[in-house]
C-alpha cells in the first residue's frame, strides 16, 4: 500500500514539476473528449426535439360507420384493458366533423354535406414505441371486424430511429477514434518520460526496483493526467452548452416547442472522468511495456 | 559464498569476455580483481549481481544459481548486495541524503527507520554534514563516497566495487580504500575490481589476476 502512495505522489509531483507542459497534455486530452461527449448530449437533446416536433406517436383506428354505440363502448374496453396501449382517447364521428369544419376553408365544404361521412375513431399511444411492438399492436387491433382502417406512424418512428441510431454510431465512432487518440497522447508523454528518466531508472533498477516499482508511477501519471483531461472536457461540455443552449431553444421555439437543454448529468460526468482516466492508464501501460525493460535501461 | 562454475560470457559479435573460469569466493574474503583494460572483471562482478547473464557455467551466490534466476527474483538478489560503479550513478537531481535514502525507499523500510540508517552512512563515509548538499557540488571523492553509503545502506554481507577509485587522485583513492577496508573488517565480503591493488594486497586481500577472460593467479 505504501508503495502504491509512493508512487502516487511521485506521479503528482512529476505533473506538479511541470505545470504548462501538464495542462498542455491535459487540454489536448480534453479537446478529444470533448467532442463525443458533446455530440452524445446533443443527441439526446436532438431525439428530444425531434418528439416534440411531432408528438407522441400514435395510432389512429377509424371504425366503420355503422357500428352500434354499446358495440363502440366494447370496442373502447378492449383496448383501454390492453396491456399494449398506454392511452386511448375516442373521437366521435360528430366531434370529428366539428374539427374538420373549425380547420381554416372546411367550414363551407362540411355545411354542404348532407350527411357525416365521417367514422368514430379511437387515437391510442401505444406502451412501447419502437416499430416492432407498433406493427405488432397494428395487426391485432386491425383483427377487430368493426375496425375499418388502421393508420400508425411507424414509417416516421422508423425513420427517427434510424436517424437517432446513426448519430449515435457516430458520436461512438468519434469517442473511439478519439479515444485512441488519447491513448497515444499518454503513450507518448510516458515514452518521453521514460528517456528522459532513463539514468533515475537504470540506477533503482541496479539498487534492487522491481518492475512494478519503476512501472507504477507511470501508470498513476498516465491515469492522473487522463483523469484530468476528462475534468477538463467535462467543464468544456457544460461551458459549450451554456452558450449553445439559447440557440438551441430559441429554435425550438420558433416550431412552438418548450425545450429545455441541460448539462450532463452528474453520474455521465463521473462516467466522462472514469473513462478518460482509464484511457490515461491503458496508453502509460502500452508505452511502459514497450519501453521499460532491464535490457535498455541497464548498461 | 560466491561460486563461478566453468563460467563463459560471449557477447554478441564474437567478443569473449570470460572463458572457461572457475572461481571461489568465501563469505568475509577481500577479494581483489586485477588486469588489463577489457580482461573481464567488470563482466564477472556484473554476472553476481545478475547484470549479465553466463553464456555457459554457473554463478551461484548463496546457493543461488544466478544464471538462471527467474526475472523477478532478481532485484531481491540486487538489494542484497552493495553496488559501487566506476561512474558513481548518483541522481543529480536529489540530495546526498535522498541518494542515501534510495535503497530503502525501494525496499520499503519504514521511513523514521530508514533516515536513521541514511544518517548512520553518511556518517560512516564522513558525509554527515553534507546531507542536504546537491551531489553536483561536491568533489569526485565525495560523489563516490555518497555512492559507498548508498551502497551500505541495506547492510549487505556482499559489497561489490568496480573501479572504485579509477577517476580519483592518489589522495582521495587512499581514503576510499580505507574506507573499504574497513567494510571488510566489520565482516563484510569485499570484491573489488581494480588497477591500483597496492591499495589492498598489505591488507590480507586475495589477489586474482585476469587476463583475456581467464583466470591467471
Amino acid at each position: 500500500m505504501s508503495a502504491h502512495v509512493m508512487a502516487l505522489k511521485q506521479a503528482l509531483r512529476r505533473l506538479g514539476g511541470k505545470p504548462v507542459s501538464t495542462l498542455l497534455s491535459a487540454l489536448v486530452i480534453a479537446i478529444a473528449l470533448t467532442l463525443p461527449a458533446l455530440g452524445y448530449v446533443l443527441v439526446d437533446n436532438v431525439a428530444s426535439l425531434a418528439r416534440g416536433i411531432s408528438g407522441k406517436p400514435e395510432i389512429s383506428v377509424f371504425l366503420n360507420n355503422d357500428v352500434p354505440a354499446e358495440r363502440v363502448k366494447a370496442i373502447e374496453t378492449a383496448l383501454r384493458a390492453n396491456p399494449q396501449v398506454a392511452a386511448l382517447r375516442f373521437v366521435p364521428r360528430d366531434e370529428a366533423l366539428k374539427q374538420l369544419a373549425a380547420r381554416g376553408g372546411f367550414a363551407d365544404v362540411t355545411g354542404a354535406l348532407a350527411d357525416n361521412p365521417l367514422p368514430d375513431a379511437f387515437i391510442l399511444d401505444p406502451r412501447d414505441d419502437s416499430p416492432t411492438s407498433f406493427e405488432a399492436l397494428r395487426k391485432q387491433i386491425g383483427a377487430i371486424p368493426e375496425v375499418a382502417q388502421t393508420q400508425l406512424d411507424s414509417e416516421w418512428v422508423e425513420r427517427l430511429h434510424a436517424i437517432i441510431a446513426l448519430a449515435r454510431s457516430t458520436t461512438l465512432l468519434l469517442a473511439s477514434l478519439l479515444g485512441a487518440a488519447l491513448i497515444i497522447v499518454t503513450f507518448n508523454t510516458i515514452r518521453l518520460q521514460i528517456l528522459t528518466q532513463r539514468h533515475e531508472i537504470s540506477v533503482k533498477l541496479l539498487l534492487g526496483a522491481t518492475r512494478n516499482y519503476v512501472r507504477r508511477p507511470f501508470l498513476y501519471f498516465g491515469l492522473l493526467q487522463g483523469l484530468l483531461g476528462g475534468l477538463l472536457a467535462w467543464a468544456l461540455v457544460v461551458a459549450l452548452l451554456v452558450v449553445m443552449a439559447p440557440q438551441i431553444e430559441a429554435l425550438a421555439q420558433r416550431y412552438s416547442i418548450v425545450l429545455s437543454i441541460g448539462g450532463p448529468a452528474l453520474w455521465q460526468g463521473v462516467v466522462l472522468c472514469a473513462f478518460a482516466a482509464l484511457l490515461g492508464w491503458l496508453g502509460a501501460a502500452i508505452s511502459v511495456r514497450r519501453h521499460l525493460h532491464d535490457g535498455l535501461m541497464i548498461d | 559464498m560466491i561460486e563461478f562454475d566453468h563460467v563463459s560470457k560471449h557477447y554478441p559479435g564474437g567478443h569473449e569476455a570470460l572463458t572457461d573460469l572457475s572461481l571461489e569466493i568465501r563469505h568475509g574474503e577481500l577479494l581483489v580483481l586485477a588486469g588489463h583494460s577489457g580482461a573481464g572483471k567488470s563482466t564477472l562482478l556484473k554476472l553476481i549481481a545478475a547484470l549479465e547473464a553466463p553464456t555457459a557455467g554457473r554463478v551461484l551466490v548463496n546457493g543461488l544459481d544466478v544464471g538462471r534466476m527467474r526475472r523477478s527474483q532478481v532485484p531481491y538478489l540486487r538489494r542484497s548486495l552493495g553496488l559501487v560503479m566506476q561512474e558513481h550513478r548518483l541522481l543529480m537531481d536529489r540530495t546526498v541524503f535522498d541518494n542515501v535514502m534510495l535503497p530503502l525507499l525501494i525496499s520499503s523500510q519504514p521511513p523514521s527507520d530508514a533516515a536513521k540508517r541514511v544518517r548512520v552512512a553518511l556518517e560512516r563515509v564522513g558525509l554527515t554534514e553534507f546531507e542536504r548538499a546537491m551531489p553536483m557540488t561536491l568533489s569526485g571523492g565525495e560523489q563516490q563516497r555518497v555512492a559507498i553509503a548508498r551502497a551500505i545502506v541495506n547492510r549487505p554481507s556482499i559489497l561489490i566495487a568496480d573501479e572504485p577509485t579509477a577517476h580519483l587522485d592518489p589522495a582521495y583513492a587512499r581514503e576510499i580504500a580505507a574506507l573499504f577496508r574497513s567494510f571488510h573488517a566489520a565482516g563484510v565480503t569485499l570484491i573489488l575490481a581494480t588497477h591500483d591493488d597496492t591499495l589492498y594486497s598489505p591488507y590480507g586481500a586475495r589477489r586474482v589476476e585476469l587476463a583475456h577472460g581467464k583466470l591467471l593467479s
